[in-house]
């Protein structure tokens, strides 16, 4: 793998954003694909222990999205939205709200995917309907860890 | 840490200037003078960046009242770059699956399209 690609940033550069960058070692067309294509996104999307188990895609312009992954203990999560902007292989733009909202309205997405000598660098916009909003969803990765762990804690607990 | 307190450091942090002045901090204090000196600004707009990161809890002034040294606290910065940091690696398993299975439709690319060398069996 080339330099530079692997390494993920985030930043808050607006107090209703959050933006990530990471390069990947394919082209654009590849990882634009990988983002849009239901067998393919099975393949890589969701956090550790957490498979994409429903994934439909209906990719045009006010056409939907729904996801749905298993976690670790069998619970489900799913969330989905509205494409608004495709524009293969530079752009996507979509909506997203969870089932289960934990934070206040509804998010909208961008993707831009920039392409230099076969390294795509993708940059994920995520904007957040208020910066309450946006803190929350900061935040909840890590209280998630912490939640999973009490879990895994309590099980333990009880079979003593 | 305080919700509240964490909101004012990331709204702090959301500024260049901002984290111009904490990275200049972060190798020693320093004046309102020092600080100003490698912006295009005015003093009293500098001092306004100051207050912001004072308030957010990222830096404390000096007691000397003439000097007031700007010095960098580094426990709200901390927790706010855990957060960061969380949030991080929680999309870092995702994407390294990517990186995988990207390397894998490369191949296949290779293997339809016109292998450039040969290498591959």
């Amino acid at each position: 793998m080339s330099d530079g690609t692997g390494a993920l940033t985030v930043t808050t550069p607006t107090d209703r954003e959050i933006v990530m960058t990471r390069a990947f070692d394919a082209p654009r067309r590849t990882v634009f694909d990988a983002f849009t294509r239901p067998e393919l996104l099975k393949r890589w999307f969701g956090a550790r222990g957490w498979n994409l188990v429903v994934c439909e895609i209906d990719l045009r312009v006010g056409g939907t999205w729904r996801f749905v992954s298993q976690g670790p203990d069998g619970g489900d999560m799913g969330h989905g939205g509205v494409y608004r902007v495709i524009v293969p292989p530079s752009r996507l733009v979509y909506t997203e709200s969870f089932d289960d909202q934990w934070y206040p309205g509804e998010s909208l997405v961008t993707y831009d995917f920039a392409e230099l000598n076969g390294v795509t660098t993708l940059t994920s916009t995520v904007l957040y309907e208020s910066k309450e909003a946006r803190d929350t969803a900061l935040r909840s990765p890590m209280e998630r860890g912490v939640a999973e762990g009490y879990d895994r804690l309590t099980a333990l607990l009880h079979s003593c | 840490m305080s919700p509240d307190l964490l909101d004012a450091t990331f709204t702090a942090l959301a500024d260049p200037t901002r984290r111009a002045i904490l990275a200049r901090l972060a190798s020693g204090e320093a004046t309102v003078t020092e600080l100003a000196a490698p912006f295009d600004m005015s003093q009293p707009a500098i001092s306004k960046h100051l207050k912001v990161l004072e308030r957010a809890g990222l830096i404390s002034r000096g007691r000397d009242a003439q000097r007031r040294p700007c010095r960098l606290e580094a426990r709200p910065l901390k927790t706010a770059t855990d957060w960061l940091e969380n949030y991080r690696a929680y999309w870092e398993d995702g994407y390294r699956r990517l990186d995988e299975l990207l390397a894998e439709l490369g191949a296949e690319d290779e293997r339809r399209g016109d292998p450039p060398s040969g290498a591959r069996s």
